[in-house]
């Protein structure tokens, strides 16, 4: 295909009528509304179903969800997650928790199947977004970081309390 | 020449000193450099995923990276300062990032964005790089698929903050 090429007129050349054109297009943006977000001081409202890292919630009598049941970590797309159960004591009403739960959040991609999948509502994705560290261990988090992000959720059903 | 020394010898008077204490300013070279360094980011965009599209809106105007001096990403590795690796690297673009780092003159640091150039993220294949510190050294890993532009603001500040209490070498 041949390509026509533009021959630039003595006008174009000045180039200066384009950087008055440029600098009109400033001037107008200097006097409409400013959208900028100063950032550390200024956050954004995020909606309802903003979706932040997991994290491992407490019922209100100060116990942890979790039972151990490995389904977030099997259904994790990016296996993220890594638990190690413990048997409780007998007479508890719960039979298994959780010894070692990490969530690797280098991995993690936000997609909330963890929470979709939880039998008991242990999992929840927090609004918290903002790591950053320099190594990557320092971005695993174990079972205490979590149960810190996701704090306490207060549980009408209490499934375990009639057992 | 030592200070008593200077007394002694009548070349310095305490009251001199006294005035040079209230009229000079002193401060460390040191200080100055990494001042000029921490607020001149410029960033080396190496994007190669969906990371690289929350990079461009951290640098448009809703967030403003300028706000932070780092607003000049220049897509030649000879004029940057600080490479934002956001996004998948495969093995086949592994020698390209390693080379594109080379190129950066010194003193350079690295930002690893997103899960992908982190540790892979969900690429747990042969193809792709677990990692990107497996080929370059990184300073600051941003977790989230993809970071939310506050998050990578966070890691160019924390970045500024350890530019701040960097050493400049001396000899």
């Amino acid at each position: 295909m041949q390509v026509r090429r533009h021959r630039i007129t003595w006008w174009e050349r000045l180039y200066l009528p384009a950087v008055v054109h440029a600098l009109g297009i400033t001037l107008r943006h200097i006097f409409r509304r400013k959208i900028t977000m100063q950032y550390p001081e200024e956050r954004w409202n995020f909606p309802d179903y903003f979706r932040g890292f997991p994290g491992l919630v407490r019922d209100q009598f100060g116990r942890s969800k979790c039972v151990a049941c490995y389904l977030c970590e099997w259904v994790c797309p990016p296996k993220a997650i890594h638990i190690e159960a413990e048997e409780l004591p007998a007479g508890d009403k719960v039979e298994k928790q959780p010894r070692v739960f990490e969530i690797n959040m280098l991995r993690c991609i936000n997609c909330g199947y963890c929470e979709e999948v939880c039998p008991e509502q242990a999992i929840f994705m927090t609004r918290q977004f903002e790591f950053v560290a320099p190594t990557r261990g320092e971005l695993i988090f174990g079972k205490e970081r979590l149960l810190e992000m996701g704090g306490v959720r207060q549980d009408p059903i209490l499934k375990w309390e009639g057992k | 020449m030592s200070r008593d020394e200077l007394i002694r010898q009548g070349r310095l008077e305490a009251s001199d000193e006294e005035e040079a204490r209230r009229s000079f300013f002193t401060s460390r070279l040191e200080a100055l450099v990494n001042w000029g360094r921490k607020n001149s980011l410029w960033p080396m965009p190496l994007g190669t995923a969906c990371c690289a599209i929350e990079l461009m809106a951290t640098v448009g105007p809703r967030y403003d990276l300028a706000r932070f001096g780092a607003e000049a990403l220049r897509f030649s590795p000879r004029q940057c300062d600080v490479m934002i690796v956001a996004g998948t690297i495969t093995k086949k673009m592994a020698p390209v990032a390693r080379r594109i780092y080379e190129q950066m003159p010194n003193p350079k640091w690295v930002i690893a964005m997103g899960a992908c150039a982190s540790s892979g993220g969900m690429f747990r294949s042969y193809p792709t790089v677990q990692g990107v510190d497996e080929i370059i050294p990184v300073d600051l890993y941003v977790p989230g698929c993809p970071p939310r532009p506050e998050a990578l603001i966070l890691a160019i500040m924390e970045l500024q903050k350890r530019i701040e209490r960097e050493r400049v070498a001396v000899s």
